[in-house]
């Protein structure tokens, strides 16, 4: 199934591209899809930092199943306002 | 204007409090969040915003959505900037009227507190000699490229 995924901030940084399509196997979930995208873009393989995981715009858990042209973003630490 | 939403043009304080203007309302409170020159010892030049826009006015909705739940407000309002914020412009400005102050201002700290938590945005801090990627849910600056 084939899965947009768009990268923003460090990982956009990393990855070298703003929004990618990934072809995945069925059944796959989006903690998977992480695993599988470290492999084709090493520069994210070093953000050890704590990811949350988007899909469609929703927060999901990383066991969540991916289902054909869902949208993924990973979300690294968030930081909107001031301290 | 939408009332959760975020922009890369300067915010105007005065559109925001014309937003949540109620005759019912007996205070607004207003919250401004600006850059600041320094961080952590850092002499900061200015601090680059970058969202996923269409999740991040949805979040900023569901903050609006959860304080209306918690307290008794009329109305909220919050934009957020994104790109270049030069030091002492505003980064992110909300705004809350209620019937009664104690409300708004409760609402207004929940608002900025619960930002920093879900909305996705990134701050890229610009500074003398770097840049860096802030990430405040861990406290820890990312390193950067």
């Amino acid at each position: 199934m084939t899965i947009k995924v768009k990268f923003f901030a460090i990982l956009r940084e990393r990855a070298g591209a703003g929004e990618i399509t990934k072809e995945i196997e069925e059944g796959s979930t989006v903690a998977d899809l992480w695993e599988a995208l470290k492999k084709d873009y090493p520069g994210l393989a070093p953000v050890a930092t704590r990811l949350l995981y988007a899909v469609n715009q929703n927060y999901v858990k990383p066991d969540y199943a991916l289902k054909e042209r869902d949208e993924v973003v990973f979300i690294p630490p968030v930081s909107g306002g001031s301290k | 204007m939408k009332m959760f939403r975020v922009t890369r043009e300067p915010i105007d304080l005065q559109e925001l409090v014309r937003c949540v203007t109620d005759p019912s309302a007996g205070a607004i409170a207003t919250f401004i969040g600006t850059t600041r020159n320094n961080n952590e010892g850092r002499k900061v030049i200015a601090l680059d915003y970058e969202a996923y826009p269409e999740m991040a006015e949805k979040e900023l909705a569901r903050i609006g959505e959860e304080a209306k739940r918690k307290w008794q407000i009329e109305r909220m309002a919050i934009t957020h900037r994104i790109g270049p914020v030069q030091i002492t412009e505003p980064s992110v400005i909300i705004a809350v009227s209620a019937a009664h102050r104690d409300d708004a201002f409760q609402a207004c700290r929940f608002a900025i507190e619960e930002i920093k938590k879900t909305v996705p945005i990134w701050k890229k801090e610009v500074f003398e000699g770097g840049e860096v990627w802030i990430g405040t849910q861990t406290g820890q600056p990312l390193p950067g490229r």
